[in-house]
């Protein structure tokens, strides 16, 4: 099968279900279509993952789509944890339905945005064209906007508008750097523009772009697409954006919404630094990455939301994953990338598994959860060996991966290595005394209407798992690609 | 001494009245005089499109042109008079803080603006070259606009604006950007507002006001 058809399915899939789903998604079989819809999408990643690894890297449809070893696992990625966040989000939203905190015109507007979310996500991830990347980003977070609103609570109208703002005007930042980017490269490869935004063009002249306009442009891209990781200090938006909304999509935000807007500065930075022949990217990444490490560290003390908890987990790990780019150089890019993949899994298994509690609960509030092992002990497992797993404790994946940037810091960037220590050893306290009363202890909860889905939960931590103990040899082929491709140092 | 051909003192006095539009929206307190404004900020917009098209004899900036007519000059500033005749805040004023200290930041934006365009002004090589200090400035004084703005709506207009200043910048640094990135933009644009539309009426729902003071309860207790 050509790769076309194949980008063409995993593109339009999540379209069609946006159509399709804005049109029945009220209806009572709706979560189990949203379903059938992500796993046709995952089911063309995975076949075009395949062929990527079988034929190596293809350009299609006008070269507009470009896909490499960088970009494909990211993809499987993607529509894989929309595949299993759709699994959880069926007997979660039934819950919810169940006690009229959404009626069916709204589970139409949360199903048909989940799918139009996706496609924007994917869209983003496969163009070539650096300009339709921004369009793509500017389109998730519209198609999320309301999502984040779906409760209409004053708290999540507010998380909405600040979501929308911050990262409109964040993003608004990334169109004048692409503007940039683009006037720098339209001196070389023409005006007429045919390849002066493709980003395959873009990279092969990378080293004759204009280095004045160039480090302009980086600033500019990585404010804009860098508030969207949820970089400090324009993080603001994100545990508000997270907490209010609900939790399948504080999964999908906090597990694939920041891996696309990561990969979207990756990209940048590839460019920048071959233009530019110095680390000042990968200093400016690495700057950020700290600041965001230390300040979550700290806030996560403040948490009395086990959902905004998790969100300020979120920003100390995208800080980790920019600052293994910032420094560049393969084993640091290979670590990055494998954090992106295990913080990506982990983090939404505890979403899913902090769903059902707080729905058991009735509350989202720490110190009202409680005592989860006694009334469902699979619930209770999952979020404490998620908290586990996201703490970095051995033999979990997400211990390999810091590890791996731990002790390339030790080399690279010895200064470092004390800070990151520290944040990560008080982010490990924080979670931890928060998490274990939440499991263990006494309990007032009761049982919901629709048992809890704890396949995706456990499929993500086994996952985890083996990639902290064995790494298929594909994938770490593919990984060190990726790494080689980005470069740095 | 040698003058510049008309068209481009044509350009360059409407690239300076766009500019003075953004010292007008930063202080002006009234919403629909604020989406007025916005407006005429797009028909400035258009006509500087379209004298750069007969200048350059570029097809796409007549397309862009065309763009910019429907919806930042009549479905935009529509919508938006709609909306706000529905939400009943047509002829709302908000009180804005220190005019005259907002006012002089703006001036100071501006230096600053063509300082950091200085760099990309040298190196372009379009007629309009001079004027990318002025796109940056309009950016950065709807940005400022929308932070000393407490209104939701006002805060979208700035927003609105913003993204004029940056389809401006990009029209005066490279004549424009290819035209399937402006279709993209556009439909993000029109699709924001469409949404902030909802939002709206969300907002209004809920504390019968749009006033974003009331949205300020999330934040990490000290």
């Amino acid at each position: 099968m050509p790769g076309i058809v194949m980008l063409t399915v995993l593109l339009a899939t999540p379209l069609a279900g946006a159509l399709v789903l804005g049109v029945l998604g009220g209806r009572r079989w709706a979560p189990g279509l949203n379903v059938g819809f992500s796993l046709l999408t995952f089911v063309a990643a995975c076949a075009l993952t395949a062929r990527i690894i079988a034929h190596g890297d293809v350009v299609l449809v006008g070269e507009q789509f470009f896909i490499d070893a960088f970009n494909v696992f990211l993809v499987t990625l993607t529509a894989f944890v929309g595949f299993t966040t759709a699994l959880f989000s069926r007997p979660y939203m039934r819950v919810e339905a169940g006690r009229g905190r959404v009626s069916p015109a709204q589970l139409r507007l949360y199903h048909s945005m989940y799918q139009l979310f996706m496609a924007t996500m994917l869209i983003a991830l496969t163009t070539n064209n650096m300009g339709l990347m921004w369009v793509a980003m500017e389109a998730a977070t519209l198609s999320t906007v309301l999502l984040v609103t779906l409760y209409r609570t004053p708290a999540s109208l507010e998380a909405g508008w600040k979501y929308f703002i911050l990262c409109g005007v964040g993003i608004a930042q990334a169109l004048f750097g692409t503007i940039l980017l683009y006037f720098a490269a339209e001196k070389l490869l023409g005006a007429e523009g045919v390849g002066a935004l493709l980003w395959t063009h873009l990279n092969l002249v990378k080293g004759q772009l204009e280095p004045a306009v160039l480090s302009l442009a980086f600033v500019f891209l990585l404010v804009g697409y860098g508030t969207k990781v949820g970089l400090a200090p324009l993080h603001n938006w994100l545990p508000d954006a997270h907490a209010e909304g609900p939790t399948p999509i504080s999964a999908v935000l906090s597990g694939l919404l920041l891996n696309v807007a990561m990969y979207a500065v990756v990209r940048c930075k590839v460019l920048v630094e071959g233009s530019l022949q110095s680390s000042l990217p990968g200093r400016m990444l690495m700057g950020f990455g700290l600041l965001s490490v230390v300040l979550a560290a700290f806030f996560l003390w403040r948490q009395r939301d086990i959902k905004r908890l998790f969100a300020y987990s979120s920003i100390e790990h995208m800080g980790i994953i920019t600052f293994a780019f910032g420094m560049g150089g393969a084993v640091a890019n290979f670590a990055a990338l494998l954090h992106m993949t295990v913080h990506s899994l982990t983090k939404s298994a505890i979403f899913f598994a902090v769903g059902h509690a707080a729905q058991k609960a009735g509350s989202q509030l720490i110190e009202q959860i409680r005592g989860l092992i006694t009334l469902s002990p699979t619930v209770g497992w999952g979020l404490m060996m998620g908290s586990l797993a996201i703490l970095g404790m051995p033999p979990f994946g997400v211990f390999a991966s810091e590890f791996l940037i731990l002790t390339t810091a030790m080399k690279q960037q010895p200064w470092a290595t004390p800070i990151l220590l520290l944040a990560l050893g008080v982010a490990f306290a924080a979670i931890f005394s928060r998490v274990q009363p939440m499991v263990f202890g006494e309990t007032a909860a009761r049982r919901l209407p629709h048992p809890p889905a704890l396949i995706p939960v456990f499929a993500h931590l086994a996952l985890v798992l083996m990639l902290g103990i064995f790494i298929p040899p594909y994938l770490a082929d593919w990984y060190r690609a990726a790494a080689a491709l980005i470069g740095g140092q | 001494m040698n003058a510049l051909p008309l068209d481009l003192q044509l350009l360059n006095a409407l690239s300076a009245l766009l500019l003075l539009i953004s010292f007008a929206m930063l202080s002006q307190r009234r919403i629909v005089s604020l989406i007025n404004l916005l407006a005429v900020q797009g028909a400035l917009l258009f006509f500087a499109t379209v004298l750069l098209a007969a200048r350059t004899g570029a097809g796409h900036l007549y397309l862009s042109a065309a763009l910019t007519l429907t919806l930042k000059v009549i479905f935009l500033p529509w919508l938006l008079h709609r909306l706000i005749r529905r939400l009943d805040v047509y002829w709302d004023t908000e009180s804005l803080l220190n005019p005259t200290g907002t006012m002089l930041v703006g001036v100071l934006v501006v230096v600053f603006s063509f300082g950091l365009a200085q760099p990309v002004s040298a190196l372009a090589s379009t007629a309009t070259r001079s004027a990318i200090g002025i796109a940056v400035a309009v950016v950065l004084i709807a940005f400022l606009t929308l932070i000393t703005r407490r209104k939701a709506i006002s805060q979208v207009v700035g927003f609105l604006s913003m993204e004029n200043g940056l389809f401006f910048g990009a029209m005066s640094a490279t004549y424009g950007m290819p035209m399937i990135v402006e279709f993209g933009v556009a439909l993000d644009v029109l699709v924001a507002v469409l949404v902030l539309g909802v939002f709206f009426f969300q907002i209004r729902e809920q504390f019968d006001s749009l006033d974003l003071e009331h949205l300020e309860s999330l934040k990490e207790e000290p």
